[in-house]
């Protein structure tokens, strides 16, 4: 749902230039069924709609997203957030830097003991692993950014899961801490814990999951509407390249 | 302007069968003035064109034009991103009507509302945003009491108007701002209303949904965001609905309902969707009996909850404030992307077992698991009637508590109803005194309390690796505090049941 491509309001394209992080706008036409309850164009404050290819490419542009690369930590179904990080250390306020590193330290905390691995260490700050792997309903419970925020506190850069909770992968967006990725099938039935990853980004706007350990490659679903508030960084820098709140104040 | 030979819509095109294609590109955009002109030439006389000249700022709502119908959050989302029509899929800004944050999320929604807009930035309206301490509040946790210093600090210096403080932490009942729960604090004081949009650092904000509005939880940075600017990026979520009809039986409660629903489609069966219910069981339920039902949404991952406004729902708002509103109602030719119905009088009571909400199992098949605790608290059934049940039960019954019994108002209103309120059919008796005939624990002071585990000293925390019946809303490993306790959701009757008997057990047993 949140990977595949539908209209974006074009009011947030008002004063963009045609940067190439700015998504085409998408010309959506339903046919229709006996003529009962089609739907209209999106309505678009400009008067001048173009055509674009309704597909995942955002057709010209790179996308300058990082590769990944290194170990891999691999959880379950139904990864809730207070597993993520326990709601004892919601005390913490992620937008102060030390607290935030604190919440690093305990990412994972609350896996049951069925994890014999530790995502972070007892006495480290940081995690030796790269990438979460994932299945079904990662981020699953709290709206708490300190789930999301630990995570990349701790180091990790990105969680590849087959299907996320939506504030979960909403706030992995609006934060940029973490890059939010779906696998097309369940990549956690076949990765082990510590094998060595990477995460490639093609041009053509999808990504992949190597896997050097097993040698075995899995192709990941594109970020379809996410894609350009992840590339321009987050929520703010996404708002202000669409011109919806003023370039970045000072202090 | 309307003549014979043209209908007053410059939408609808009389003249050939080409003219249908146009049709479905010409609703709601100026663009479409291109192809109503190429239709019209074709087949209309100079004369009428002259008077169907373009009217560039014709609000597309005036046109008469064929509707497409929405569903009540489509409509919701549409009116507050100041567009006639959205569709499931867009993404529209949407202008925020009410932002609530609360003691764990408020320091760092506003954290990051000043770094982004600049340390002397103003929040977008001081009037819109509620602020709640209710997680962590009873404890002697330094970094949980500097939060809400630092929220006192925030909203000082930012004039906002309503921030439920506390200051006495050794007597919740000498802080006369204090509210408690966030959700059931923003239904008490008047800032649910309908057809509105309302946003909240906690994922139980869906419980407003229960008002006909659009309310859903966000993170932090989302919060800073609207702190700024009063608006959000959203995606318009389909609709699910759920026709609840038949007569509700008395040993059955709305959490028994939702249970049932997300044992039916899963933690996910709602990701990214609405969750629209009705039926005549609905519309005979209390506005806390329909907070309930909206408060477990998000554990079935959907987006928001909504139920259509009536009369029960005017009659609470119009009680509590003078703000106006509209409501808004699911057209009849609206999409919806499911359709569920239940015949509730056909419904048990039913459990939610551990370590899923969704592991749903009815209770008289759980009678020998054995519990060491029962937990009445927190927005999912902390509320006034949920006490009140969990009374009658008691009173019902006439007996003792086996295991020790938590009781936590969700605010200090129901804290005051606990105590003051008379439970129907007990001869006068409150539920405070009915709970001390049964041994419980005395009703502590309102706030989250052990829903979610919290600092270490919190009242009634899972410390060790016991068995909770719980009326709360998760029971993820760990959610209450050890990893290893196991909890079981249930309704207030079904918790008061078990609490007898030391076992979880249908509320059949004393209510018949």
């Amino acid at each position: 749902m949140a990977t595949s491509l539908h209209s974006v309001n074009h009011a947030l394209f008002k004063s963009a230039s045609t940067s190439s992080l700015s998504p085409s706008p998408v010309f959506r036409l339903n046919s229709t069924t006996a003529g009962f309850n089609f739907k209209p164009l999106i309505s678009s404050s400009s008067a001048i709609i173009t055509r674009a290819a309704v597909s995942s490419s955002e057709s010209g542009e790179s996308h300058n997203r990082e590769t990944f690369h290194g170990l891999c930590f691999v959880l379950k179904d139904n990864i809730d957030t207070d597993q993520i990080i326990p709601a004892e250390y919601g005390t913490l306020i992620p937008s102060i830097p030390e607290d935030r590193e604190k919440l690093g330290s305990f990412a994972l905390n609350g896996l049951p003991k069925l994890y014999s691995e530790r995502f972070v260490v007892p006495g480290e700050m940081k995690s030796k692993y790269s990438v979460i792997i994932g299945g079904d309903n990662f981020g699953c419970g709290s709206s708490r950014e300190h789930a999301p925020v630990c995570l990349g506190a701790a180091g990790a850069k990105a969680v590849v899961a087959e299907s996320y909770a939506r504030i979960f992968f909403r706030n992995c967006v609006a934060t940029g801490e973490i890059f939010p990725l779906e696998s097309e099938v369940r990549i956690c039935d076949e990765c082990k814990t510590g094998d060595v990853v990477t995460v490639e980004h093609k041009e053509d706007g999808s990504s992949l999951l190597i896997n050097h350990t097993t040698r075995k490659e899995y192709k990941l679903k594109p970020l379809g509407d996410a894609g350009p508030v992840i590339d321009a960084g987050g929520i703010f820098a996404y708002a202000r390249k669409a011109g919806m709140i003023p370039a970045s104040s000072s202090g | 302007m309307a003549s014979s030979v043209i209908s007053s819509s410059p939408f609808v095109c009389k003249s050939s069968s080409s003219s249908k294609k146009d049709l479905g590109f010409s609703s709601f955009t100026k663009s479409s003035q291109i192809s109503i002109h190429r239709c019209q030439k074709k087949s209309i006389s100079r004369k009428i064109v002259s008077v169907m000249a373009p009217q560039k700022d014709r609000s597309p709502g005036t046109t008469g034009s064929v509707k497409t119908g929405m569903t009540m959050t489509e409509k919701i989302l549409a009116r507050a991103a100041e567009k006639s029509l959205v569709v499931p899929g867009d993404n529209i800004w949407v202008n925020v009507d009410v932002l609530m944050t609360h003691d764990v999320c408020g320091p760092g929604a506003f954290g990051i509302f000043k770094r982004e807009f600049g340390e002397k930035a103003k929040v977008w309206d001081p009037e819109k945003i509620v602020v709640i301490p209710d997680h962590y509040i009873f404890t002697a946790d330094k970094r949980a009491n500097r939060n809400v210093d630092i929220m006192r600090e925030h909203c000082k210096e930012q004039n906002i108007k309503y921030f439920y403080d506390i200051t006495d932490l050794g007597n919740f009942k000498a802080n006369p701002d204090y509210k408690g729960v966030c959700h059931v604090a923003l239904a008490q004081e008047g800032h649910c209303r309908p057809g509105e949009v309302l946003l909240g650092t906690d994922s139980h904000t869906c419980t407003a949904g229960a008002f006909g509005q659009f309310a859903t939880g966000i993170g932090n940075t989302d919060a800073g965001f609207v702190l700024g600017t009063g608006k959000i990026l959203l995606k318009v979520p389909p609709t699910m609905r759920f026709i609840l009809d038949g007569e509700m039986p008395s040993y059955l409660q709305s959490k028994d309902l939702i249970l049932q629903i997300i044992g039916e489609i899963s933690v996910a069966g709602a990701t990214y969707k609405t969750m629209e219910f009705s039926g005549t069981c609905i519309e005979n339920l209390s506005m806390e009996e329909r907070m309930t039902l909206c408060n477990m949404v998000v554990e079935a991952g959907g987006k928001n909850g909504v139920i259509p406004p009536d009369a029960t729902t005017l009659n609470y708002v119009e009680n509590r404030t003078s703000v106006p509103f509209e409501p808004v109602y699911s057209d009849g030719n609206a999409s919806f992307v499911a359709d569920y119905r239940f015949d509730v009088s056909k419904l048990e009571p039913v459990v939610a077992k551990p370590h899923s909400p969704d592991n749903r199992a009815l209770a008289r098949e759980c009678k020998d698991v054995k519990i060491d605790r029962v937990y009445i608290g927190s927005c999912t059934g902390g509320k006034t009637e949920d006490f009140m049940a969990a009374a009658k039960l008691f009173h019902a019954a006439g007996k003792k508590v086996k295991v020790p019994t938590f009781l936590v108002p969700a605010t200090q209103k129901v804290w005051m109803d606990v105590y003051a309120l008379p439970v129907p059919g007990s001869g006068g008796k409150t539920c405070a005194q009915i709970f001390e005939e049964a041994g419980c624990d005395t009703p502590a002071s309102p706030s989250c309390g052990a829903c979610l585990g919290g600092p270490a000293d919190t009242y009634a925390r899972l410390n060790e690796p016991q068995v909770c019946v719980s009326t709360t809303n998760r029971n993820f490993p760990g959610r209450m505090g050890h990893k290893e306790g196991q909890i079981y959701l249930a309704s207030p009757y079904t918790a008061a049941a078990s609490a007898l008997t030391g076992h979880v057990t249908d509320p059949r047993e004393f209510l018949q």
